[in-house]
């Protein structure tokens, strides 16, 4: 399996670490952050994925360039479909 | 009919023409008390338990394959119960124990093998750890014992004993884990449920749940509708896409593990032997092909295939312990998908779908579990109560930060 680095271009799988699905963007909370709610929106945060079979968005780092990735991957067949510099916003 | 001394001898005299298949090829009916989604090793064994333990015998096992295709024929066929934590080690043991007199149970030659697992040590504070695990297993009855560096030396003399890196300091033996038949567990579950009524339908994709007033009440199947009064699920690497289907996310990915068998040789590694400096073990089939594997692939997969990364790694800690390995050639590898939960522990647990009940999870340790999991689960759906045994294995204890994380990483499911 290659990546394409926005920054380096095609490289090997070896320069890169997996984190996971990049699905949940992080709860946005002000105020309780031990009140029901927020304890629920978390615990789904850190623990509950959607794991599909097919296109799946995951955050990689490539070392290298010490960079975060968002890849669009297929789960069946390991191709990757899209790769893009992960912005602040979906920082995980 | 049943197997004996002299059913053999009746049939060596027969010509062999008396032996029946072993599991009726059942038609699925509109209804049962339970549904079981998934024939595996977990599913089968839970039929089996219900029936047996339980009396409950209008039961339904839905395969969408066939019986051993799935992870039951993807794994390393190792059983053993050294555990450390105190949600683990009772329901592993309970495991082993059933292990011990599966055979006489089912009357099927599931080819138990009591050979031994030993795990190796190469540092002072790895030792720590291991005396700390056998102590844990003692704790709990379960057989340890602390072996030293000649003890080890005695068993399995061509280990890399002064490697610069890794040497080898010792070891912690567990002598009643070993090995069993992996394709005899299934196809002895399948026969022994089937005894007893059940209906194990092959060919059989479930791809919905029938639903009334919010509650699981059937499953929509590639063979029609089936209605039950409860479902479980047992379907190790689909959890995540069978529980989508009822609306349920769970602490779940779906990874691909691989494993690897050589060309067969003369007898030589007597047990099951783990390296301690990275993740490989290795025991050595009845046929004479040594059977290793090693880490999961680190990205989430649904293909039962692996990358040669992980293996060049697997290979990489075989040489480490093993030097000889490298004159050996592989002959097969295999991949099957692992329910990776979010602690690396298992699930058997009602789920907040009223009438679904889910058994998931199991990572690595799949295989092993097969008798207690499906004891235990049998008691769930039987009973609606939890098995003692497996009373730590609920869904909600992510949420509770009750967590049964044996290995200490997290929420990290590539890494457990």
């Amino acid at each position: 399996m290659r990546i394409t680095c926005p920054t380096c271009g095609s490289r090997d799988l070896h320069e890169f670490h997996v984190l996971g699905e990049a699905e949940q963007a992080r709860p946005r909370l002000s105020g309780d952050f031990d009140s029901a709610a927020a304890r629920a929106a978390f615990t789904d945060y850190v623990y509950a994925r959607r794991n599909p079979a097919g296109p799946h968005d995951e955050y990689w780092y490539h070392g290298p360039c010490d960079t975060w990735l968002v890849v669009r991957r297929d789960t069946r067949s390991h191709e990757v479909h899209d790769v893009r510099a992960a912005r602040g916003g979906d920082r995980p | 009919m049943g197997f004996s001394g002299f059913a053999l001898l009746k049939e060596a005299l027969n010509g062999q023409r008396g032996w029946t298949e072993h599991w009726r090829k059942a038609a699925p009916k509109p209804a049962y008390d339970v549904v079981i989604v998934g024939g595996g090793g977990h599913g089968l064994a839970t039929a089996h338990y219900l029936a047996s333990r339980y009396g409950i015998t209008n039961v339904a096992v839905l395969e969408k394959g066939w019986i051993g295709g799935g992870n039951a024929g993807r794994n390393t066929t190792i059983i053993r119960s050294n555990y450390l934590l105190d949600g683990n080690i009772p329901f592993y043991e309970l495991s082993m124990k059933l292990w011990e007199g599966l055979e006489q149970d089912i009357n099927f030659n599931a080819m138990v093998s009591q050979r031994s697992v030993l795990n190796l040590y190469h540092s002072d504070g790895q030792r720590d750890a291991y005396a700390r695990r056998g102590n844990a297993m003692a704790l709990h009855g379960v057989d340890a014992e602390m072996l030293d560096r000649e003890a080890v030396r005695a068993r399995v003399p061509y280990l890399d004993f002064d490697n610069a890196r890794f040497p080898v300091k010792g070891g912690l033996l567990h002598r009643r884990g070993g090995t069993a038949r992996h394709d005899g567990v299934v196809w002895g579950y399948a026969r022994a449920a089937d005894r007893r009524g059940v209906d194990i339908v092959e060919n059989c994709e479930v791809t919905g749940f029938l639903r009334e007033g919010g509650a699981v009440v059937g499953v929509e199947t590639t063979r029609g509708t089936i209605r039950a009064r409860t479902v479980g699920m047992a379907v190790a690497g689909s959890s995540s896409l069978l529980a989508a289907k009822a609306d349920l996310r769970l602490p779940m990915e779906s990874h691909v593990l691989q494993a690897f068998v050589s060309e067969g040789i003369k007898p030589l590694v007597d047990g099951v032997v783990t390296f301690g400096a990275g993740h490989f073990y290795i025991s050595q089939s009845d046929k004479g092909g040594l059977v290793f594997g090693g880490d999961l692939d680190p990205f989430p997969s649904y293909a039962q295939r692996g990358g040669l990364p992980v293996f060049e790694d697997v290979a990489e800690c075989a040489l480490a312990m093993m030097p000889m390995l490298s004159r050996l050639r592989i002959l097969r590898s295999w991949g099957g998908i692992m329910d990776m939960s979010l602690d690396g522990s298992p699930i058997i647990d009602h789920t907040p779908v009223e009438g679904l009940k889910i058994n998931s999870g199991w990572c690595y340790g799949g295989f092993k579990a097969t008798p207690a999991s499906g004891l235990c689960f049998a008691h769930l759906l039987a009973t609606g109560e939890l098995h003692s045994a497996a009373s730590a294995y609920r869904l909600d204890r992510f949420a509770r930060g009750a967590l049964i994380d044996e290995k200490g990483v997290g929420p990290t499911p590539n890494l457990h």
